[in-house]
């Protein structure tokens, strides 16, 4: 049967990949190689090796990291919290219906809610702690970033803690481990695969996410997303875009290769 | 371990949850404000409403936002379902592994880099940036979903199912339309329903490949959102929850009908 049936399905689903998926990649890596005046060379990469895009790498880097850090340590509490309560479908729509409000309302949200006379200082003022410039500081950035990322870290991890066999807790319980050495010992190193999961989902965005940059954090926080913005849509260098583009599509592998084990380990179980 | 633990993790739930749902209540109650900010709430007003539903170019531009995507959602469903059928049918565990690898390429890749790179072959092509450009690069991002969701129902189904019809003598179209695309209705359902948020979601990639003139709604609220505080923006934040909150529950409550035969749930996303 199998050499009867060709598989002609496969005709517009591989031309469209082809199209959308191999040609894009391909082009980016071919005008990463032209400078700004159209001549083939190397000079692009030249300047990302320049102290100036190395630095930005770092930080974009370094705050991506803290994104995911935060993101996880609220999320991970919060999916445990989810699998022991009543009616959990319910709690994981609720936790779930903001992530499908558009992002940029949410993030809109916050220039209300941290700007001088907003909600957060309101408060602060009222306990006493003054009045802050929090919009346009590191600390709004991470903040926005995590709160938008969170649904994202905790699906994965309640799924994997709803897989997770409780007669396991059990027995470990049985055999007098305490309530941490439970935690540290048999949960959480059954949940690696969803802890896994949820960092690619969020730290591969956090690398290159530029709206939130650009409106919660002013110009003061320039990540690798918002210096490929920039170059494209508005210094039309768009050599120098895509060597950055590439650099992070090279991230991106080893991200996908470093968390990748995590497929064959769960989906076979 | 779930009374000692109880109190303490339902505090830590509800926290959570204020966190969650705050910016979006927050700027729900400040469309109703006279006052014009989104602090010090002056009196209530219908104001911002009236002024959403007299913009003309809104208008447009929330219908643009609503066409790209049905027509998207149900292009990319069709891709979708001859991808998901075409890997399906594909015997050997490697090749069809290296094609889900390449399915996924899409959904791991930050969006900036979709752009960016759609920017660039749509250059490339001679396609006009608007409409069309928009429209297609919906669609590509859109199939790999709609594939990752009809794929685990069609690998649910048992070949006995399609001999028993062959041998019964159906023709091959006979046993696609009465055998397999009704068994896999609810994987198709799902496809389209998320590619149809993701394209109402999506900002970066269409900011990418809008050009001038053409605006779908995530557009429009970041440039107006660049501008500072502007209270209509509120308005069409608490029109666009009402409507995402109705979605929701309408794919909630189908998906529970779904349910009770057994084993017809499309997985939530």
């Amino acid at each position: 049967m199998t050499g009867r049936t060709r598989n002609f399905y496969l005709i517009p689903y591989a031309a469209w990949m082809l199209l959308f998926v191999a040609a894009p990649i391909a082009l980016i890596v071919y005008y990463s190689l032209f400078d700004i005046e159209g001549k083939f060379s190397f000079t692009n990469y030249q300047k990302f090796l320049s102290p100036i895009y190395l630095k930005m790498t770092l930080y974009s880097f370094w705050y991506a990291l803290l994104i995911t850090l935060f993101s996880l340590l609220v999320a991970y509490p919060t999916a445990y919290a989810l699998t022991r309560t009543k009616h959990k479908q319910l709690w994981l729509l609720l936790i779930v219906l903001p992530s499908w409000i558009n992002l940029l309302l949410k993030t809109y949200a916050f220039l209300g809610l941290f700007g001088t006379y907003g909600l957060t200082n309101a408060i602060l003022e009222t306990l006493g702690l003054g009045t802050h410039q929090i919009l346009f500081t590191d600390f709004s950035f991470i903040f926005v970033s995590v709160y938008i990322f969170i649904p994202f870290m905790i699906l994965p991890i309640f799924n994997a803690l709803e897989d997770m066999n409780s007669s396991l807790l059990d027995a470990s319980r049985d055999l007098g481990a305490s309530a941490w050495i439970t935690f540290r010992r048999v949960i959480f190193p059954l949940t690696l695969g969803g802890v896994k999961a949820g960092c690619q989902a969020v730290f591969i965005p956090a690398l290159s996410l530029f709206m939130i940059t650009r409106l919660i954090a002013g110009n003061r926080v320039i990540t690798l997303g918002t210096a490929i913005e920039q170059h494209f849509l508005v210094t039309q260098d768009w050599g120098m875009g895509s060597a950055i583009a590439v650099v992070l599509i090279i991230v991106m592998a080893l991200v996908m290769i470093a968390t990748g084990e995590r497929k064959r380990g769960v989906k076979d179980a | 371990m779930r009374s000692r633990n109880g109190t303490p993790a339902n505090a830590y739930l509800f926290v959570v949850f204020l966190i969650l749902y705050a910016p979006i209540l927050y700027l729900l109650f400040y469309s109703f404000n006279s006052g014009g900010t989104m602090h010090g709430f002056e009196g209530f007003t219908f104001e911002w409403y009236q002024e959403v539903f007299q913009d003309t170019r809104l208008f447009v531009i929330v219908l643009n936002t609503v066409v790209i995507a049905l027509l998207s959602a149900a292009i990319s469903t069709l891709f979708g379902v001859m991808g998901a059928l075409a890997i399906n049918r594909i015997r050997r565990r490697r090749n069809r592994n290296a094609l889900l690898t390449v399915n996924n390429v899409l959904i791991v890749s930050p969006d900036v880099i979709i752009g960016a790179s759609f920017l660039i072959l749509f250059t490339m092509a001679g396609i006009k940036l608007g409409f069309i450009s928009v429209l297609l690069s919906h669609i590509a991002f859109s199939i790999p979903i709609v594939v990752l969701m009809v794929l685990p129902r069609l690998r649910e189904m048992s070949p006995t199912l399609i001999d028993a019809a062959r041998d019964l003598g159906a023709s091959g179209w006979y046993v696609l339309s009465r055998v397999v695309l009704p068994f896999i209705r609810p994987g198709i359902f799902a496809g389209f329903f998320m590619a149809l948020t993701y394209s109402m979601d999506d900002f970066a990639v269409t900011f990418f490949v809008t050009g001038n003139g053409y605006s779908t709604l995530s557009v429009e609220i970041y440039a107006r959102a660049r501008h500072g505080i502007s209270l209509s923006i509120n308005a069409l934040s608490t029109l666009i929850f009402l409507f995402t909150l109705a979605l929701v529950v309408g794919y909630y409550l189908m998906n529970r009908r779904g349910n009770r035969r057994p084993g017809w749930g499309a997985p939530l996303p």
